[in-house]
């Protein structure tokens, strides 16, 4: 059992070789040089914690109908808090859950529960807005099982499993209420579920070809159930049917970290090309902006740039835009959340609205 | 007719066919329970994975959850583990009554919780291989099995070699791999006098107060018998699917008459012993009886879930027996949705009809009321 495992560790860091090399994007996205700015406002000290509680790796975001704004954070635990629309603090979400142990996204779906996407535990957790466990998706491994595979776990193994996770990293719902699931780190696939959580379907494996994904990191869900995968690794948005048939690639905007869609009639696309981690400062030139587009790919305006200054962004990991002019951003690098105010007179010079 | 020889050997060919396919034919003709289900009875207060659920005489409601986090702590060129799970007591009306055990050593990954007749309240934790008895106020009483002093971390994984005693077979004091931590203090089951477990499951008790401990869906496959007082007595059973042999034991309930039932998962059966241990029937049909439980009331039943995999939602009704292994019927299928059944690991059965249902998937415990 040993020997097996210190194998699958070196086949593991062989495959994580390619990936992360690949993460390290050569030059500036291709549409950087094209695209207008669009000028824009971070709000000031926006998100008040409650006393003695300090964020920690901000690394999710999102908004619920009331403007509400939840933060997941990778702080002592990991841990999901609900802020008001004025930034003040309500309630904590699953306070000592067994699926809160290293966090990577939340969302609010239409109905304005909150699901929160672990990829320590490999569980995702649907909230109702009072904070009442609905679904939970994915199993934790039998946490004293992994300790004989520390350190060095979580790599790209492609298990494909219908009901379990590795490493999963966001989710969206068509408007028919299926859940799709980008897996992950360990995986490399989407999968859809119905809205009772019954499986439906899995695509992808890990690759750069057709219906390959390098780290799919994000995802966002349009109102005609199309599905948007950030495929970070290979710096592409790779655009997906309902039935997760491969339909469009846009590969002018960098490596998206972080994407959204707006909750608008007319919905934009938004992706971050993010400032990596690993406090490279050789990528600060050339990373950090985030990016509107159309829907169809067409790339309207970007805005940012990277730093660890207010109003700079530093690694953003998650993005809510449920409206196109006011952007919440979640920062790993900076332990921050910013709530960003486009101009939207500048945006309307660019054609864009 | 009269039976040659040849037609003898087609009959018992068709017998073996038959029960080969008995579980499948059997599915089809079981008659559907109609139930009911409450899905928020109790609410934890941290969530988790419920393993196990138990009612005292009073009707509380004893939940044995995975919550939390485990940690472990890095030590001397060794690890220990702490913390992972955690007991709570409801009220007969879902209220939550108190937590029990906090920060207790054994306590490390929740498999099963049992209150005996006389209401004291017992956990069987297959993380730290320990059976712990705590009386109705939740105060120690007994103390079954020892946990490894640390947990196996595979060596060369992390650590500078020089550091690892490559003379010893297990440098890191384990074999890694499946056995939860449990290997830390040598070979599975070597204990004196079968005192080690290895992923214990369950537990029982005879009319004189012996303690049966199911030992387990480890390498062990065999059951415990102890004194009252934690004396040891006898093991019975080993690994195979002879009668009287195992391939993970997943729960263990005792009847009134003294017969003791085994959930013989890997072998898709439920054994029925004396309380020596000696075989008496075996009951099948019943898919894998990952959760059993024998009911109170002068007519008891024999409760089995045909449990789903971590991976499936095949399968997950629950099978309603006579003690002589006739089905009375089934409910439920797996799924997420309430009413649904997600990995059942636990079943309380105090009362014939009204059931507590444990979830490992679905991290819940649901109350169950069949119609009559």
């Amino acid at each position: 059992m040993m020997r097996r495992c210190a194998i699958s560790l070196v086949v593991g860091l062989l495959v994580a070789a390619g990936p992360t090399s690949a993460q390290n994007v050569s030059g500036p996205a291709k549409a950087k040089a094209t695209t207008p700015e669009i000028p824009f406002d971070s709000v000031p000290n926006f998100i008040k914690m409650p006393p003695g509680v300090y964020m920690g790796e901000a690394v999710g975001v999102a908004t619920n109908s009331k403007g509400h704004v939840f933060v997941i954070t990778r702080s002592g635990e990991s841990r999901l808090f609900e802020f008001d629309q004025n930034g003040a603090f309500v309630k904590e979400f699953g306070a000592g859950s067994y699926g809160f142990a290293f966090a990577h996204a939340v969302r609010v779906d239409k109905d304005d529960n909150v699901w929160a996407v672990d990829e320590g535990t490999n569980v995702i957790q649907k909230f109702s807005p009072d904070g009442k466990l609905l679904i939970v998706l994915g199993k934790r491994p039998d946490p004293l099982e992994q300790i004989a595979f520390m350190p060095g776990g979580g790599q790209y193994s492609g298990l494909n499993r219908p009901y379990s996770f590795h490493r999963q990293t966001d989710l969206g719902w068509d408007p028919q209420g299926n859940i799709f699931v980008t897996d992950g780190y360990g995986d490399s696939r989407v999968v859809k579920y119905d809205k009772n959580g019954r499986f439906m379907k899995s695509v992808g494996t890990r690759g750069n070809g057709p219906l390959q994904f390098s780290t799919p990191h994000a995802m966002a869900v349009d109102a005609r159930g199309l599905v948007y995968v950030a495929d970070r690794g290979n710096s592409r948005i790779v655009v997906l049917d309902n039935d997760l048939n491969q339909k469009a690639v846009y590969d002018t905007v960098g490596a998206p970290w972080a994407v959204c869609i707006t909750n608008t009639p007319h919905q934009y696309l938004f992706s971050s090309n993010s400032f990596p981690t690993g406090n490279n400062f050789d990528q600060a030139p050339i990373t950090g902006e985030i990016y509107k587009m159309e829907l169809d790919g067409t790339v309207l305006g970007r805005f940012g740039k990277a730093g660890h200054a207010f109003k700079e962004f530093s690694s953003i990991h998650q993005m809510d835009c449920r409206t196109p002019d006011e952007i919440y951003v979640a920062e790993i690098t900076e332990w921050r959340v910013q709530k960003i105010r486009l101009r939207p007179a500048a945006t309307s010079s660019t054609g864009g609205k | 007719m009269k039976l040659s020889g040849s037609g003898h050997r087609v009959a018992a060919s068709l017998l073996a066919f038959a029960l080969a396919a008995g579980a499948t034919l059997l599915a089809q003709s079981v008659t559907e329970i109609a139930y009911d289900a409450n899905a928020d009875f109790v609410t934890l207060p941290s969530y988790g994975e419920v393993a196990g659920v138990a009612t005292n005489s009073r009707g509380h409601i004893f939940v044995y959850a995975r919550t939390g986090h485990g940690v472990a702590t890095l030590g001397d060129e060794r690890t220990f583990y702490h913390g992972g799970s955690r007991l709570f007591e409801f009220d007969q009306n879902g209220k939550l009554v108190k937590e029990i055990g906090q920060g207790v050593y054994a306590v490390n990954f929740a498999q099963q919780v049992r209150v005996d007749p006389q209401d004291n309240v017992w956990i069987v934790d297959a993380g730290s291989n320990q059976v712990v008895k705590f009386d109705a106020d939740g105060r120690f009483q007994l103390v079954l099995g020892r946990k490894p002093e640390n947990i196996p971390v595979r060596p060369g994984a992390g650590v500078p070699a020089r550091q690892i005693d490559v003379t010893r077979e297990n440098p890191s004091g384990g074999e890694g791999g499946r056995g939860g931590g449990g290997r830390g203090g040598g070979t599975p089951g070597a204990g004196i006098n079968g005192d080690t477990f290895n992923r214990p499951s369950d537990v029982t008790w005879d009319r004189a107060g012996n303690v049966y401990i199911a030992d387990g869906f480890g390498p062990n496959n065999r059951i415990a018998k102890f004194t009252k007082d934690g004396d040891f007595v006898k093991t019975f059973g080993h690994t195979g699917s002879g009668q009287g042999e195992f391939n993970g034991i997943r729960g263990l309930a005792s009847d009134a008459a003294g017969n003791l039932y085994v959930a013989d998962a890997g072998n898709k059966r439920i054994q029925v012993f004396d309380m020596d241990g000696t075989f008496k029937s075996q009951i099948g049909g019943v898919g894998t009886p990952q959760a059993i439980c024998v009911s109170g009331g002068a007519t008891q039943y024999l409760y089995s879930s045909n449990s789903n995999d971590p991976e499936s939602t095949a399968n997950g009704e629950i099978y309603k027996l006579r003690l002589n292994g006739q089905i009375v019927g089934k409910f439920g299928r797996a799924g997420k949705m309430p009413k649904e059944f997600g990995m059942v690991n636990a079943i309380d059965c105090r009362t014939e009809n009204d059931l507590i249902v444990g979830e490992v998937w679905n991290w819940r415990a649901q109350k169950v009321t069949l119609r009559r």
